[in-house]
């Protein structure tokens, strides 16, 4: 493994996009940054800016409106940029698969490097997930 | 000319500040997740966070604003992070006498990281970026008067001399400044002037994370970003080093002063850490009258008790 490698994996910024969700991922998702769980002895921090992140963490059902923002969030995120999807909606559509305003579950809009399903994921799951994208990476 | 190169690219140098700078963030962020009941990262993930965004990432160049601005000022920020730092260190570590009135220099350059963000994030182009950069306007005009008043208390305090080797060996013929009552006024003052020129949490609105998505440094990616990280390591390394020969006596690096040199150093980083961790986040008005009105008095005090003699 390359020393540039080591440090990409070593240092991975997250940043949270949240679709139409019912907020369930995204209490999970903040729960893998609490004592408990603490991603951050893994070198992993939230930031605000998509212009510092690393991995773009994607959930809830993406509609029409969501595809725009998140297309143009992809656009603006400096490469390599690796995309996770987490919960059920962000892998599959889930239950909002058949819906008027979906607009398909995420890796059909933008390519996706892990998937973590779930309704909501465990923190155990999502941490899993990460170790899963560094060992494939 | 040789020794000289090694003196400002080595030791105490470009190379020897970026690593204390980022063994003093790494430590930061392990106090701070101890005291958050976490493990917390590792003590070198400053290193891993600056070699990620320098050799890895992308930098991008905003679309409408001014290129070479936004490329220029994390330079510029470098530049004057590590020329403080060498205009403090040279005379503190004994190397070189330095010149009358450098500390009124190394007061300027302390000043250059700040007013590059400023020039940085209004070239970015980015409305966040703008009140990022006005917020940081505010801060800077309401610090550097109490910084500046320090300083004049200080060298008066040292019998008026404006060289930082003579004020250094002022504290070593007759003690530490902090051993009076005015001293401590002074440390009180520099400790939180201190906190604002780092930016952190009392006084962090200008990148407030949660707020305007890290305000001055938003449109910041890749080497361009780690340019920045890695200044705001030098300063997190060089204010300390400057408050200690201010008013602790000074660091030296013969025989066992070296022990009481890191021990001064990571005591005054474990304090900026205590009330980084304790503190909400406070208004840019309420930053403002803190320093206007309180600091202020503060070291007027200090300085009409200099006056007496105390």
């Amino acid at each position: 493994m390359s020393f540039k490698n080591y440090c990409f994996k070593k240092s991975l910024w997250l940043f949270h996009f949240g679709g139409a969700s019912c907020n369930n991922c995204d209490i999970e998702i903040l729960d893998c940054l609490t004592p408990r769980f603490d991603v951050e002895r893994f070198g992993m921090q939230l930031v605000g800016s998509i212009r510092h992140a690393d991995v773009l963490l994607v959930n809830g059902s993406i509609n029409q409106r969501d595809k725009t923002r998140l297309l143009e969030l992809y656009k603006q995120a400096p490469k390599p940029i690796l995309v996770v999807a987490i919960g059920a909606c962000g892998c599959t559509g889930g239950i909002f698969s058949q819906g008027n305003t979906f607009a398909g579950p995420v890796d059909k809009i933008i390519p996706v490097d892990a998937y973590i399903p779930g309704c909501p994921p465990k923190p155990e799951a999502i941490i899993g997930g990460i170790v899963e994208l560094l060992k494939k990476k | 000319m040789a020794r000289d190169l090694l003196y400002y690219l080595i030791f105490p140098g470009l190379i020897f500040m970026s690593v204390a700078g980022g063994l003093l963030s790494g430590i930061d962020r392990k106090i701070t997740a101890w005291l958050q009941f976490r493990k917390g990262p590792p003590i070198i993930q400053p290193f891993y966070d600056f070699f990620k965004l320098l050799l890895v990432k992308e930098t991008i160049l905003p679309a409408r604003g001014s290129v070479i601005t936004f490329l220029a000022a994390p330079v510029f920020a470098l530049a004057g992070a590590l020329l403080s730092g060498l205009l403090i260190l040279l005379p503190g570590f004994n190397y070189k006498p330095g010149f009358s009135g450098d500390i009124i220099v190394v007061f300027y350059m302390l000043a250059v990281p700040s007013l590059t963000y400023i020039i940085g994030a209004l070239a970015a182009g980015n409305p966040l970026a703008s009140v990022g950069a006005s917020r940081e306007m505010k801060l800077i005009i309401g610090y550097e008067l109490t910084f500046m008043l320090i300083l004049a208390a200080i060298i008066m305090k040292a019998g008026n001399t404006i060289k930082i080797s003579e004020i250094i060996q002022v504290q070593v013929d007759h003690g530490a400044f902090i051993g009076s009552i005015s001293g401590v006024l002074l440390f009180i003052a520099a400790v939180f002037c201190m906190q604002a020129k780092l930016g952190l949490v009392p006084f962090d609105m200008a990148e407030a994370e949660t707020e305007i998505n890290h305000g001055a440094f938003i449109e910041y990616s890749g080497s361009a970003y780690a340019m920045i990280k890695l200044a705001k390591y030098i300063m997190l390394f060089v204010l300390p080093a400057f408050l200690c020969i201010l008013l602790l006596g000074g660091i030296r690096l013969d025989g066992i002063h070296v022990l009481w040199t890191i021990l001064k150093i990571l005591g005054l980083l474990l304090l900026i850490t205590l009330i980084r961790n304790t503190n909400p986040r406070v208004r840019i008005g309420q930053a403002m009258r803190f320093f206007f009105i309180w600091m202020n008095l503060l070291v007027i005090l200090a300085i009409v008790l200099i006056w007496f003699g105390l």
